[in-house]
């Protein structure tokens, strides 16, 4: 620290407005070019990219979920044969969750918690450029197997013994278990850099009790997923090495056990539902709040319930296991703790409901999904509490019913709000409306589409018709409402389609958004839209919880940041105050070579134990080159 | 809309240190998940254990001597480390040079100890599930020990060139003792269960 930098720092208070840009666009931007979009490390571009490829993957997933209707449309249907019928709906499971709604609700966090906590980007911003590049290896590791037919076939949740060594020959169950590996990976960097960006990088004045509860969401689910994630991977592991160096976890001859499996893969997969909808519920409380311009009914009632949502979630793992014949005390004991769930769920319905009684709704697009998202959650929810009493799933549990039930909670729960959220930030992120007409014909048709597609399956479960069958015989009398489900899915699949029309032509030709086209109330709003590389001219600095409605026409904002570095405010962890500037990191493309020598690693991992030595060198490599100080002014103070 | 400046951050530190680093608290995160691994590690332990007619499975309990000098030397590193972590507080360069190349050598000795706790184990990782999570046990803590050599060399290096004398390196020189005591910590419980355990 030397005395002419604070000199250049004093110069800094007397910079108009355009000047000061200029000189921070310098310092922040992104080179264009192929170059700039492998090296960036802007939380903007690299948010966006995770979105788009997350979407990417819904589609597909959503394809294949089509091709399963087509073939159950009609009793022994020759479309699609037992073995690629099996591929089929593993890889609609595992891309749903693992590629599409988990990451899609990272992302979405992402882009948007700098903005709402004004910072100027995550923290750790190359752990962030390398967590999306896993992300995408882990990916294309599955759809390129999926290609080449060697695609797993063992289920989204890859029970032993079928996906150990005994049965599931080839390569295929090896794939599945290193996606895991990769998604996780990727999964747990952006919940570090989470819940440090919400920690140490809140805008000054941001107390905890002034976050806005999309952050709080986020918090919370980061939090799951740092406790949660290590289960699956460490199963996944257990897998790879029974299957690949002969380990007995899984195998009872040897002392092993295959329902450790399903206790290592519940204890995250339960929370995982969580971990999709927590988000979502954070997405809906602030477009409640929005659009009922009013402040939420029941801020304190509101954190309390996600935070409890979060610690009941690992103790209901066991209610996926109730039919595998656990002791009668353990079963009650998850009966009751799985309906205690529905107390949170409960105070969070009532507080928006609280906030839009008191308020004035303007029924646009976003808050359209709003209400269809309480609805179908609601549906969900009650045949959640079905389910979760040990004689009635026995009853169901591998039927339809089940089926039905959880694509209540995940597209209800979770797509709903999402979609929901993609109308109201769209704006933010491109700096364009899109269309309220097409926004209602899309939310018509996935509304009822939807509705039409999931709700006879309960009536087809409660028929007996079994789950993951590839066809069913004629004598059966599921044969006519199967026909209607598979054609509703089509209504539901266009007005997916309508919504993807509509973001192609907006994201080119919508109306200019402005700054706060909605009137919000939060910081992501009181900067330009789309945001600058820089995301805040000078950090604001927050009196209220409601930043922009409690002082209209004024922001308070702090000065002093210098402009030839890329300097951010470090504050305290409660009260949010300024404790120290640090120099976030320059764009670098050592996070993509550390995340393709990772990916060699672990896909030849896949063929011989020997890549976890050999391939470590180059990933230790990469990481020096990647933590090595640069030629660059932060590294000299 | 109109700004209006209500603070001024000029005068701040640099780099904060401890609980004012943002990479204080990712060392942090990053400690509470692989705790996760480590506690499941245990559980899957006892769990194993408890479905078991004998405990270990086919096999003497594991030697006592390689694993407890491991475990004597890892306890007596902490004190330099505690020692190296304070004169990075200072920013004391020279004295910081010299803790470094003390971890440095307290990383290597480890792994000595480590491979003949492999030996002593008298069963292989294909034997049975009691064979696998020992073996995955010792081999997640080696890793532990191993990325924390690499990492500990790294810094010692860089301590050495002209990048040293900067509050950046000696915030990084202090997660980096946080780390290994982390790495220290979650020793015992391991090998209470790979050690003792199996003679209660
Ligand atoms: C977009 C419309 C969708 C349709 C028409 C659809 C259809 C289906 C069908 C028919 C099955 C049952 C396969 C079988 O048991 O044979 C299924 C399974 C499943 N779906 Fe969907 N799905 C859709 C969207 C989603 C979404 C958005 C998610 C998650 C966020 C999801 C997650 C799952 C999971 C986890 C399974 C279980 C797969 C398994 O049993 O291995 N689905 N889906
Ligand atoms: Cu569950």
């Amino acid at each position: 620290m030397t005395g002419d930098a604070g000199l250049a720092e004093q110069r800094i208070f007397d910079l108009d407005e355009g000047e000061l840009e200029r000189r921070l666009s310098e310092t922040w931007e992104t080179p264009r070019g192929i170059w700039g979009a492998l090296t960036t490390v802007d939380h903007k571009i690299i948010g966006r990219r995770y979105i788009i490829t997350a979407f990417v993957f819904l589609i597909l997933g959503g394809l294949l979920a089509l091709a399963m209707r087509l073939q159950l449309a009609q009793p022994e249907a020759r479309f699609i044969g037992p073995d690629r019928y099996n591929q089929i709906f593993t890889m609609h499971g595992s891309t749903m969750m693992f590629l599409f709604a988990v990451p899609v609700m990272e992302a979405m966090g992402v882009y948007l918690v700098p903005l709402m906590v004004g910072t100027r980007n995550i923290a750790f911003p190359r752990l962030n450029a390398f967590s999306y590049w896993i992300f995408l290896a882990g990916g294309l590791l599955l759809w390129i197997a999926f290609a080449l037919d060697t695609a797993p076939d063992v289920g989204w949740f890859a029970y032993v013994p079928l996906s150990g060594p005994q049965f599931g020959a080839g390569k295929r169950a090896d794939i599945w278990a290193q996606m895991i590996t990769f998604t996780e990976l990727s999964a747990l960097a952006v919940a570090v850099e989470i819940v440090v960006t919400v920690f140490k990088q809140r805008a000054p004045g941001m107390s905890l009790d002034r976050i806005p509860l999309f952050v709080w969401a986020m918090l919370v689910t980061s939090f799951l997923i740092i406790m949660a994630m290590p289960a699956i991977m460490f199963a996944s592991s257990s897998l790879i090495l029974d299957r690949l160096v002969g380990t007995h976890f899984f195998n009872p001859a040897e002392g092993g056990d295959v329902l450790l499996w399903q206790h290592l893969f519940w204890f995250f997969g339960h929370p995982e539902v969580y971990i999709i909808f927590l988000p979502a519920v954070g997405m809906v409380s602030s477009i409640v709040s929005t659009f009922a311009r009013r402040p939420l009914f029941g801020y304190l009632p509101l954190v309390m319930a996600l935070i409890s949502t979060a610690v009941l979630a690992f103790g209901l793992w066991v209610h996926h296991m109730f039919v595998v014949g656990l002791p009668q005390v353990g079963e009650s004991f998850f009966t009751a703790s799985s309906m205690t769930i529905a107390i949170p769920a409960g105070v969070q319905i009532f507080c928006w409901l609280a906030t839009l009684w008191d308020g004035r709704p303007q029924f646009k697009t976003p808050f359209l999904f709003v209400i269809g998202f309480i609805v179908t959650f609601v549906i969900g929810g009650l045949t959640g509490v079905m389910v979760a009493s040990v004689p009635f799933d026995t009853q169901v549990h591998d039927t339809y019913f089940v089926v039905a039930h959880f694509h209540y909670v995940l597209i209800g729960g979770a797509v709903f709000p999402l979609l929901g959220a993609i109308y109201y930030w769209f704006p933010k992120m491109t700096g364009h409306m899109m269309s309220e007409t097409l926004g209602r014909f899309a939310f018509a048709l996935i509304f009822i589409g939807f509705n039409m597609t999931f709700f006879p399956m309960h009536i087809l479960g409660l028929e007996g018709m079994p789950r993951r069958i590839y066809t069913y015989q004629p004598e059966m009398p599921w044969a006519g409402m199967n026909l209607f489900v598979s054609a509703s899915a089509l209504v539901l699949a266009s007005g997916f389609f309508i919504f993807f029309v509509d973001v192609l032509r907006s994201a080119r030709s919508g109306a200019p958004a402005g700054a706060n086209p909605w009137g919000a109330s939060t910081l992501e709003w009181a900067t330009s839209s789309p945001p600058a590389c820089f995301n805040f001219a000078r950090i604001p600095v927050v009196a209220a919880r409601d930043p922009l409605w409690s002082e209209p026409d004024e922001l308070t904002v702090a000065t002093g940041l210098r402009t030839d570095r890329r300097e951010l405010i470090v504050s305290s962890l409660v009260e949010a105050q300024a404790e120290a500037r640090e120099s976030s990191p320059r764009n670098s493309i050592w996070p993509l070579l550390s995340a393709i020598a990772t990916t060699i690693m672990l896909i030849w991992s896949i063929f011989s134990p020997w890549a976890v030595v050999w391939g470590s060198i180059p990933i230790a490599i990469a990481l020096i080159g990647w933590f090595w100080p640069k030629q660059v002014p932060e590294d000299e103070s | 809309m109109k700004e209006r400046v209500t603070l001024d951050v000029s005068k701040l530190p640099l780099h904060g240190m401890g609980t004012a680093s943002p990479t204080w608290w990712g060392t942090l995160a990053f400690m509470l998940i692989e705790g996760s691994g480590f506690g499941l590690a245990i559980a899957v332990y006892f769990y194993l254990m408890s479905l078991a007619k004998t405990w270990p499975i086919d096999a003497p309990a594991p030697g006592l001597w390689p694993g407890t000098c491991l475990t004597v030397l890892l306890l007596a590193s902490i004190v330099p480390n505690l020692v190296l972590s304070r004169r990075a507080r200072q920013q004391d360069l020279r004295r910081v040079r010299i803790g470094l190349i003390v971890m440095s050598i307290l990383g290597v000795l480890p792994l000595i100890f480590r491979a003949f706790e492999f030996t002593v184990l008298a069963v292989r990782w294909d034997d049975n599930a009691y064979g696998s999570i020992v073996w995955v046990m010792l081999g997640l803590h080696t890793t532990h020990i191993v990325t924390d050599l690499i990492d500990t060399l790294v810094l010692t290096c860089l301590m050495f060139s002209r990048h040293a004398d900067n509050p950046r390196r000696y915030g990084d020189v202090h997660d980096n003792a946080l780390y290994w005591n982390f790495v220290v910590a979650a020793w015992i419980p391991l090998y209470l269960c790979i050690y003792w355990v199996p003679r209660l």
